[in-house]
């Protein structure tokens, strides 16, 4: 019995390798599902205090319970499939959108060794995937067989597309910085303090990094279609853009999909720029806290961000989105790739 | 049978055979979208037959590249276009013969040409993978790229380069009569050009 367990839980070995993954999964999946309903409330009171209202207070102290109450309305409710869709496609949209935003965390590294793959190429995983985040949204605009979806679908691909690019080059700035594709070598990269994080080092190159985070932080409003980029969903041109005609269960699927992309992208710029899990100081107090524990402070931080400007930036137009992207980030992101490339051939005199 | 072999073997039957499973499906299936759907299939099996050579770096680019950008458009174009099934499938039988044709013979050159490789006197140089074994291919593919045919590399930038200015001044035209928005100049606008205040006397006009 005693061998059975040594055996189970040894990563040398197939069946080892395969209890141990997947309990990992089964960690990130609970957590950051449970994670996800207070930080969808976080989202809501952040909004509502900016605009001196209250926000959900009703269900459980503070409306802590609120999430959990949306959760079992949503899924209460009957899903309704409109006559001429392409009921297949419709049916596999949201769930497509939701295995994408769930697979993309399994390079996602929250603490060091605290990660379910610690791939080679994990970034370049990371951009593989959030490149095909764009097909729940294309499919499921398109099966739904209105013109409001299919134009919100086309809006979004278009714009999802296009801030790709950027957020490409943005992250090359990075792994050039870094000089490897692994996340948790990047996150190793900035260890000792937060004067080697790459967002805001003490060094010139910082001249050239921050700019950089900054484009990746609006690039990654525009990759989530949130606000002031949330076109694909504008409601008072298009109702509810690709969602309008999904509904509860189904239409959940897609609402945490988007979420846990959100989530994603704040912990995309926490490990390229804010030092993943170090701590700010590498001293006494500050190392006495957990990595995991830094990890979410600075995850929490910048979702915060992301809520503030949903609260106080006015929606754009479409056509100054697309000229924000192609005419502004992209040639910004490409001179930088240039600039830092430069600077580690060089300053660092590395290759 | 040692499981580190019979994996490896299992993934590899699974993925090859996905793979042309998914190909048939692309010329079989009667809805276009379906058909794509079915293409983004092959190229996912595609990526995971690369992974399971070791080139891990190859199945994220075609993942990137084809899945995430060239399958993506070839789905913007046909839903937008309004394809007529019935039209489209006229004289299948008048051009069987011919294609089938084409099809035999690329199939019996496939056959000589892996056959030929096989027993060929340099087979076993062919065979060998040109890195060596302490590199990752990451690192690999980038010395072969930017420092062994660096310029292959930018001379093929050049043409890319020479062909997406050539599609940009075919297909842009610029209607005469159309405003358009120079953001220039409109951040650089003043209250003082637009507006003028102007002191009406009481019951006078301008």
């Amino acid at each position: 019995m005693n061998e059975f367990f040594s055996m189970l839980f040894d990563t040398s070995t197939a069946l080892g390798w395969t209890v141990i993954t997947l309990l990992k999964v089964l960690g990130f999946v609970v957590v950051l599902l449970i994670s996800l309903a207070f930080i969808l409330l976080a989202d809501r009171k952040i909004w509502a205090a900016v605009q001196m209202r209250k926000g959900p207070n009703v269900v459980g102290a503070f409306g802590l319970l609120q999430s959990f109450a949306d959760f079992l309305k949503f899924a209460f409710k009957e899903v309704i499939i409109p006559a001429g869709t392409d009921k297949f496609i419709f049916i596999m949209a949201p769930f497509l959108s939701l295995t994408m935003a769930f697979i993309a965390w399994a390079v996602i590294p929250v603490a060091p060794g605290w990660v379910i793959s610690d791939l080679n190429v994990g970034i370049l995983y990371l951009l593989a995937i959030s490149s095909l985040g764009v097909y729940g949204i294309i499919l499921g605009g398109w099966a739904s067989n209105s013109k409001y979806s299919f134009l919100g679908a086309l809006r979004s691909t278009a714009q999802m597309v296009s801030y790709e690019v950027s957020i490409g080059f943005v992250i090359v700035t990075v792994l050039l910085l870094a000089g490897s594709m692994n996340l948790s070598e990047i996150v190793e990269a900035q260890a000792g303090g937060f004067w080697h994080w790459y967002g805001i080092a003490l060094s010139p190159i910082t001249l050239v990094m921050l700019p950089m985070m900054v484009v990746f932080f609006i690039s990654a409003l525009a990759e989530t279609n949130r606000p002031p980029f949330d076109l694909p969903e504008a409601e008072s041109e298009l109702v509810a853009g690709y969602q309008v005609e999904y509904s509860s269960t189904l239409y959940l699927l897609f609402m945490i999909g988007e979420y846990l992309n959100i989530v994603l992208m704040c912990a995309m710029v926490t490990i390229l720029f804010l030092g993943g899990w170090h701590a700010p100081f590498d001293f006494a107090p500050f190392t006495w806290v957990p990595p995991f524990v830094w990890f979410s402070i600075k995850l929490l931080f910048i979702f915060f961000l992301f809520a503030m400007v949903k609260a106080i930036v006015p929606r754009y137009r479409y056509d100054q989105l697309m000229r924000l992207g192609w005419k502004v980030f992209l040639p910004i992101s490409m001179s930088a790739v240039v600039l830092v490339s430069a600077w580690v051939v060089f300053v660092q005199g590395g290759a | 049978m040692d499981l580190a072999v019979l994996l490896p073997a299992v993934a590899f039957y699974v993925f090859a055979g996905a793979a042309i499973l998914f190909a048939f499906g692309v010329v079989s299936a009667r809805n276009p979208v379906r058909s794509v759907l079915f293409l983004i299939m092959t190229f996912f099996s595609a990526a995971g037959l690369f992974v399971l050579m070791g080139a891990e770096f190859l199945a994220m680019i075609l993942i990137m590249v084809y899945v995430g950008a060239v399958a993506v458009l070839f789905l913007f174009v046909v839903m937008m276009l309004d394809i007529d099934l019935v039209e489209a499938r006229q004289g299948f039988a008048d051009y069987l013969p011919l294609g089938g044709l084409l099809a035999f013979i690329l199939t019996v050159e496939l056959i000589v040409l892996g056959a030929s490789w096989h027993v060929s006197a340099k087979a076993d140089g062919l065979r060998q993978a040109p890195i060596s074994a302490d590199q990752d291919n990451l690192r690999a593919i980038s010395e072969v790229l930017y420092t062994d045919y660096a310029f292959f590399i930018e001379a093929a930038g050049l043409v890319l380069l020479v062909a997406m200015i050539g599609a940009i001044v075919l297909t842009n035209f610029h209607k005469k009569g159309v405003k358009r928005q120079s953001i220039s100049a409109q951040v650089a606008r003043k209250a003082e050009d637009g507006v003028e205040l102007v002191d009406v006397k009481p019951g006078q006009g301008l």
